[in-house]
């Protein structure tokens, strides 16, 4: 037996007693350390803890397994028992919401955007597990603090976020004229419509695509000094800049690909990967796709943030994937340790690595992990928690700002003008009656 | 009660068997003491054959109150209050809720969808079954497996059909569109479900797929206790087929076909899962229906109260759709088909 990592040749070769041993021991190490990290941790969990999780649907297979090993780990050291069921990105929030509403099904949920801030009430104040990790891990991104704290407390633990970037055929940029990705919002209109013209069009989602819509529609309004909500959560939707965003998003629109005010957050993976679609925002994960199943679309595409705004700042919504304990748990030891273990360089590392890049890390110290540069097209995800902003905006994240996002609002106003059915004027009232009756109390 | 126009007896004798089973209820029953003017009040309530009823009717009462009448008033109250998820409870606001639904365009919207969804889709689906129940009543070979087969579509779960409508509507990968362009018939993609006109016809046609066969089959069966005695007597009366239709087959499906659409209304009225899987109300609200939005309403967005209001708000549309049918049943005219009112 002379290495821990058996291939094909020593597998027939030893039979199956080398690749036993060889699984023991890894295993038996990664036991070791979670059993030395538990009795170190300042979290004991209770005695025969049964802990049901609800999590996310993968994009990024082995990004599950990755997750799956941590949590095996954890049982083992801990005896705790940890269920983890699987939901779409559609149907996390329900689930969630059903369980926050009658107090019980339900001990985590690791969810999207903004989750803990529909029911700040119901989540455990997890605010000594958010600073031992910042302390250990060099500190939260500003943005990882908006999406975690309500009224100074720690209410979700923001694991990480996918970028909402710009994913572009480098090919059909080129011939649109681009050779350099632009940065500015007049090069990026001059993209879009050169690539219309080529054949090869653009597409960004405007239909209820929780991810994928909401993501670009906030970009546009940021970026033109629009906004739904001013600092002191007062509705400001309807502005002149607001209208400005509306006429250069119409000015997109009309270059699309047609059909993205029906798409949800997996049309633009799918027309991107059958070479339809040439540009669009989304996760790296059409990129991990492609790397597998089309590799010449692989070769032929990069990443890039979206452009800056007016005012020469970039401001991004991506999505932020919080975990959040209910506050009626019976063994909140127990997830407050399952969180503070999985995010432990030890396991954050290899999980972040194997979900290449689609798992953008709120806490500074991960950024140097070499995922981010062994392959410069993963660079830009690096960066998504620099550049990004809660839907709240300026605001102070809130229930009501959740709730304003889950009601796009703001994606409707966008596809209320771009499709035709309301001017600019009544796209704003619109945005601006449903804006107000959210925020009313 | 005089002759009437009946398929065949059998209903009829089995209304008299019903009949003189109930009158054979009072004779098992105690006979009632004989104490002429001592009876105290315990005794006659003892005796009131309408007092024991009631204890009958009591756990089927609690069973409907439990499951049906509880949940719908919670419903109905939690729309006067402010509830969010989570909360455990809101405030009581009054009309609130409705105030800001009254001048709400999407609710609106979603109120003018509902309506031509079932209207629209109720029509075609009354039509296109009744069709076809009087084809699959006739004599043909394979019969049976016929018949079996067209219950297909009401078979395969809502969400599956769903999303297999979901991939023949793709804006890009439509096998629809890829058919027609290869044909040579159109030069690109129909935008199936990104444009509001086509998302609207869409959705009636999926919704129509679905419950075709629910209305030909019952409605078939309605025709299967026709009786042929009755087609025999008309042809050698010399009537065309028309005539046997109009005069014979139509008003002995009336009852039948007062409940089938009764259900089909309210069934489509209420459709939830097969908007919510294909558009999610999109593209800009066109498909949002009351149910839908309801649900990202007071599920998704987390306020329970408004996403009640709207439900509460289909409660007099669907009690209307009843009453319609109800009253229309009790009438002998549509019982009969005749013009003796």
């Amino acid at each position: 037996m002379t290495g821990f990592t058996p291939d094909r040749r020593s597998l027939l070769k030893g039979g199956a007693i080398t690749l036993a041993a060889a699984a023991t021991m890894s295993a038996d190490q990664l036991l070791g350390y979670a059993k030395a990290w538990a009795q170190a941790s300042p979290w004991k969990p209770e005695p025969g803890a049964k802990i049901n999780l609800l999590r996310w649907k993968r994009f990024v297979e082995a990004e599950d397994v990755a997750f799956m090993k941590i949590v095996d780990a954890f049982q083992k050291a801990t005896g705790t028992t940890i269920t983890v069921s699987n939901e779409s990105y559609d149907d996390i929030q329900p689930k969630a919401s059903v369980a926050a509403n009658t107090g019980q099904g339900l001990d985590m949920v690791w969810g999207l955007y903004s989750l803990p801030f529909l029911f700040p009430s119901k989540c455990m104040d997890v605010t000594d597990v958010a600073e031992y990790l910042g302390k250990k891990n060099g500190g939260w991104a500003a943005s990882g603090e908006q999406y975690g704290k309500y009224n100074g407390k720690w209410i979700g633990v923001p694991v990480a976020a996918t970028g909402g970037l710009v994913n572009y055929r480098v090919a059909a940029a080129e011939k649109a004229g681009h050779k350099t990705f632009p940065s500015d919002l007049g090069g990026f209109q001059d993209l879009v419509k050169g690539l219309n013209k080529n054949g090869t069009p653009a597409g960004m989602a405007l239909g209820h695509a929780s991810g994928d819509a909401n993501g670009w529609v906030h970009w546009a309004l940021w970026a033109h000094g629009g906004k739904l909500i001013d600092k002191d959560n007062k509705v400001t939707i309807n502005s002149p800049e607001t209208a400005k965003s509306l006429e250069y998003v119409k000015s997109l629109y009309d270059n699309f690909i047609p059909g993205t005010a029906s798409w949800n957050d997996s049309s633009n993976n799918k027309a991107f990967l059958a070479g339809q679609l040439h540009l669009t925002t989304n996760g790296i994960s059409v990129y991990v796709t492609a790397k597998k199943e089309a590799p010449a679309i692989a070769e032929d595409m990069n990443h890039a943030h979206l452009p800056v705004g007016l005012d020469g700042k970039r401001r991004e919504l991506h999505l932020g994937f919080p975990i959040l304990i209910f506050s009626f748990t019976k063994f909140p030891q127990a997830c407050k340790a399952f969180t503070a273990f999985m995010m432990e360089p030890e396991q954050f590392n290899p999980w972040v690595e194997a979900a290449q890049g689609y798992l953008s890390p709120f806490l500074n110290a991960y950024e140097k992990n070499p995922i981010w540069t062994a392959d410069p097209k993963n660079t830009p995800y690096r960066d998504v928690a620099t550049t990004a902003s809660t839907p709240a905006g300026e605001a102070q994240m809130s229930e009501n700002a959740a709730a304003a996002i889950a009601d796009f609002v703001v994606v409707d106003m966008y596809a209320n003008y771009c499709t035709g059915r309301e001017d600019v004027k009544t796209a704003m009232t619109s945005a601006e009656r449903a804006a107000k009756r959210i925020f009313r109390a | 009660m005089g002759p009437r126009l009946r398929g065949d007896d059998t209903e009829w004798v089995a209304i008299n068997r019903s009949y003189n089973g109930m009158t054979t209820i009072p004779t098992s029953l105690p006979t009632p003491t004989r104490h002429f003017g001592k009876s105290s009040a315990w005794d006659r309530l003892r005796t009131n054959r309408n007092w024991l009823a009631l204890w009958f009717m009591l756990p089927a009462a609690a069973f409907l109150i439990l499951f049906l009448a509880y949940p719908l008033f919670l419903g109905v109250w939690m729309s006067f209050t402010d509830d969010r998820i989570g909360r455990g409870g809101g405030n009581f606001v009054g009309l609130e809720n409705y105030e800001w639904l009254k001048d709400d365009s999407i609710f609106w919207l979603s109120v003018f969808n509902t309506l031509l969804y079932t209207i629209v889709a109720s029509a075609i689906k009354f039509a296109v079954g009744l069709y076809l129940a009087l084809l699959l009543n006739r004599h043909m070979p394979f019969k049976a497996l016929i018949r079996a087969a067209v219950l297909i579509p009401f078979i395969v779960p809502t969400v599956l059909s769903a999303i297999a409508f979901w991939w023949i509507y793709d804006s890009q990968f439509s096998i629809i569109s890829w058919s027609l362009i290869k044909m040579g018939l159109i030069d690109h993609n129909i935008n199936f479900l990104g444009d509001s006109s086509w998302a609207r016809g869409s959705v009636i046609f999926a919704n129509i797929w679905r419950g075709v066969p629910f209305v030909a089959i019952t409605l078939l069966a309605g025709l299967q206790t026709v009786s042929p005695s009755l087609y025999e007597a008309a042809t050698l009366d010399g009537a065309t087929s028309w005539q046997r239709f109009r005069f014979i087959t139509y008003p002995l499906l009336t009852p039948i076909i007062a409940v089938v659409m009764t259900f089909s209304v309210l069934f489509t009225f209420t459709d939830f899962q097969l908007i919510w899987a294909l558009t999610r109300g999109g593209p800009v609200n066109a498909t949002h229906l009351m149910a839908t939005l309801s649900y990202q309403r007071g599920i998704l967005s987390g306020r329970l109260g408004e996403g009640a209001a709207i439900a509460t708000a289909m409660i007099p549309f669907l009690m209307a759709a009843i009453a319609i049918s109800w009253f229309g049943m009790q009438r002998r005219k549509w019982q009969q088909g005749t013009d003796n009112d």
